[in-house]
């Protein structure tokens, strides 16, 4: 059984959600806290994230790097709004180098039973970057499929 | 066995699964795919052509426009590339049940 849904609303949002068997508090330590970050926020497997800068304050900013020991790449962004422990709103930008168009994220916290649902919200400004940010974030999962199926075809980026 | 090839190979680029990703949200035209991208008009007819003979998309006459959209395989590929999000997700977030168990167990262990 699969706890987390994605799926795309309306023309420019994706919405994401999962359940934790742990209170809204805990999780939203794991969401600022830089220790508990560099834990788990890592993607598909292999990679690591050397610097965790998390300034968790209405206004403050953050830059996550990832590696994979032989590319990286990372994200900056800034905190607008932090309510303890139920809600999240940030902004966000890759850089592939170049930076990707903002991403506003909003996740919320609400408890669940014994435990807490998670929604977070992605609202980017247009279809197309919605459209660029779907397939750029599979780009890893495409990788590791070409080198499972053919072994000769490349990822052109 | 070709068709699969084909499609591969018309994915291997990340301008083309930008657009199947646009075309997912409904069908468009040349003009309307160029925009966004910053490509020239030859240049997107170009990977329009390679996902067609892939088979992942299709196009219709409309008077003088020639909408395309998704065909059956590149929704299966879009479900793919989503499914393949989804696992990327799903792998921080069971790492982060870890987080959270470790988390509780120290304050319980505090606590005694």
């Amino acid at each position: 059984m699969s706890k987390l849904t994605l799926k795309t609303e309306g023309d420019t949002h994706i919405v994401v959600t999962r359940r934790f068997a742990a209170s809204p508090e805990a999780i939203y330590r794991a969401h600022t806290d830089t220790k508990l970050i560099q834990q788990w926020l890592l993607g598909p497997d292999g990679w690591t994230m050397p610097v965790c800068i998390c300034d968790a304050r209405p206004g403050g900013k953050f830059r996550y790097e990832w590696t994979n020991g032989k590319v990286g790449f990372h994200i900056t962004g800034e905190f607008v709004e932090l309510r303890p422990y139920s809600k999240i709103v940030h902004i966000e930008r890759m850089y592939l180098p170049d930076p990707t168009p903002d991403n506003h994220v909003e996740t919320r916290f609400e408890p669940d039973g014994s435990g807490t649902l998670m929604t977070m919200r992605m609202t980017l400004p247009d279809p197309q970057t919605r459209a660029a940010m779907l397939a750029t974030g599979m780009e890893k999962g495409m990788e590791a499929s070409y080198v499972r199926l053919e072994g000769m075809l490349r990822v052109a980026a | 066995m070709e068709r699969l090839d084909a499609s591969f190979a018309a994915l291997a680029d990340p301008t083309r699964r930008a657009i199947l990703a646009r075309l997912a949200s409904g069908e468009a035209t040349v003009n309307e795919l160029a925009k966004p991208f910053k490509m020239t008009q030859p240049a997107i007819s170009q990977h329009l052509k390679v996902l067609e003979d892939a088979g992942l998309i299709l196009q219709r006459v409309d008077g003088t426009r020639r909408p395309r959209r998704l065909a059956k395989s590149g929704i299966d590929a879009m479900d793919q590339w989503l499914a393949m999000l989804r696992k990327a997700l799903e792998k921080n977030y069971d790492r982060l049940d870890q987080v959270l168990a470790a988390m509780e167990s120290n304050k319980e262990g505090k606590r005694r």
